[in-house]
């Protein structure tokens, strides 16, 4: 196992955040690395740091210390150019308030990437066209967000997310904002994306349907990595877990 | 290898106009308050230019007219005073100023509402991988065709009304003397003006807005 590639490695990580008056530590020194073309879950209750420690791996935000590398690079060390490119290729960012931009349509929205890609604008409208077939939305390109529903939005956002092939889909409770079996639909295509085409997805929820299809689980508690398991330590958990949401 | 992002002129271009076109209510607001601060600009400067050229005619049909809206018409002083200024009297140049001002608080402020209510888009741009200038770009862009569309409209609109306004005091013989290309040029002025009015109203916050991080854009409650 060891000899997989670690494609995200973060490295004593802490956040604080300076509120005038006292300063709050969500992160307090969290040690992770990911295999490539893996399935991770980062789990823990509302308030745990999932979102913050998203945001530091996928160069949205700056750790007070400690460091993150994607690919083996240090990216506190890159500049504005360089991160730009590494947000435009290497990471797809799914929200869990979707985040499409509104003035624009399904197809519009999932070629923006591509264009800051630099790729033709024919080569990306047929590309959207494709990966729109493949999240499922085959002839919904015109549809302005306000005119999808939830479920949909976020498939656009799978798709804009899958845009430049990255070797990393960063997920922040992308279900969160959906019903349950939208959710799963979700989920699955996730999975299903992940197999296909070996990205590694690093998805933060506190959705225990994503158990099902996770390879590793990072359980989160206050600002530490509380445990890591394994898929096969998973089974007999999932099993309890399952019986007691249902 | 370079690791470039890209953003082609024209597709910034479409973005830009794409945003106006489907904020359509929502840019007609925003340049509303361009539209008037240009339009008076125009009115009282064409109106000003018009006056003016009507004292220097010396015909002696406008002189009722012109004595009892107050201005001198003895042609030795006339003469003596500089043609720019008849009319514009200090109270009357202060209170263009002051509307003036009040148009331009407008403009900045609402270009500055319609940055800040798109924080959430530049972040989610920013996260596409736009650079900073790329965010900025195409705010300049928006702000140019409103500056350009409110300031053609309003500089249009002013100089029909201050037309109109001395055909209606003068008659009709006043258009003999109508200083048209003198009027030409302040309304290019004006548009001018307008387009400078509404870029220095977008250029602050949307520079403010390219340089934040990703999440602090995107935490912003709307
Ligand atoms: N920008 C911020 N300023 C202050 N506190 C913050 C900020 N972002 C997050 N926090 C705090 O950090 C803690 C963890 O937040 P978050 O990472 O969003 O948790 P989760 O995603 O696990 O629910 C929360 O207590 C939250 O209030
Ligand atoms: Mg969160």
């Amino acid at each position: 196992m060891s000899e997989a590639k670690k494609i995200v490695r973060v490295t004593g990580v802490t956040k604080d955040f300076d509120l005038g008056k006292i300063v709050v530590h969500v992160l307090k020194g969290i040690d992770l690395e990911i295999e490539e073309g893996k399935y991770i879950s980062i789990m823990g209750p509302s308030g745990s740091g999932k979102s913050t420690l998203f945001n530091m791996i996928g160069g949205l935000d700056k750790p007070t210390s400690g460091k993150v590398f994607i690919d083996e690079v240090d990216i506190a060390q890159l500049d504005a150019y360089e991160l730009a490119w590494l947000r435009c290729r290497k990471i797809g960012y799914i929200f869990q308030t979707f985040n499409l931009i509104p003035v624009m349509t399904a197809l519009e929205n999932i070629t923006i990437p591509m264009t800051f890609a630099g790729v033709s604008n024919d080569a990306a409208l047929q590309r959207g066209m494709e990966l729109l077939d493949q999240v499922g939305l085959t002839g919904r390109q015109s549809h302005r967000p306000s005119e999808l529903s939830g479920g949909q939005q976020q498939r656009v956002a799978v798709a804009r997310a899958l845009a430049n092939s990255p070797a990393i889909i960063l997920a922040d409770e992308p279900t969160g904002n959906l019903d349950l079996s939208t959710g799963e639909d979700i989920i699955r295509l996730l999975k299903e994306l992940s197999l296909q085409r070996n990205v590694t997805v690093i998805s933060a929820t506190h959705d225990y349907k994503m158990l099902n299809v996770s390879d590793q689980v990072v359980w989160i508690r206050d600002g530490r990595v509380d445990k890591i398991q394994q898929r096969d330590e998973l089974d007999i958990k999932t099993g309890g877990l399952e019986s007691a949401a249902h | 290898m370079r690791r470039l992002v890209a953003l082609p002129f024209a597709k910034s271009f479409q973005m830009a106009y794409q945003s106006i076109r489907v904020r359509f209510f929502r840019s007609l607001v925003t340049t509303m308050s361009l539209v008037l601060a240009v339009a008076f600009l125009t009115f009282t400067q064409a109106g000003n230019k018009i006056t003016t050229s009507l004292v220097l005619s010396q015909d002696p049909a406008f002189l009722p007219v012109l004595s009892k809206i107050g201005y001198d018409v003895n042609p030795a002083t006339a003469d003596s005073t500089s043609t720019d200024n008849i009319g514009s009297s200090a109270k009357q140049r202060w209170i263009v100023f002051l509307s003036l001002l009040v148009c331009v608080v407008g403009i900045i402020n609402a270009q500055l509402m319609s940055v800040t209510e798109r924080f959430r888009e530049i972040g989610t741009l920013k996260c596409l991988g736009a650079l900073d200038r790329f965010i900025v770009r195409i705010f300049v862009m928006e702000a140019t065709m409103q500056g350009l569309a409110g300031g053609i409209v309003g500089a249009l609109l002013g100089a029909l009304v201050a037309c109109s306004e001395s055909l209606f005091s003068f008659g009709l013989s006043s258009l003999a003397y109508m200083p048209w290309r003198a009027i030409g040029t302040i309304v290019l002025y004006a548009i001018g003006t307008g387009t400078g009015l509404s870029l220095l109203g977008v250029l602050y916050p949307a520079i403010v807005a390219s340089r934040m991080l990703p999440v602090d854009a995107m935490r912003v409650e709307q």
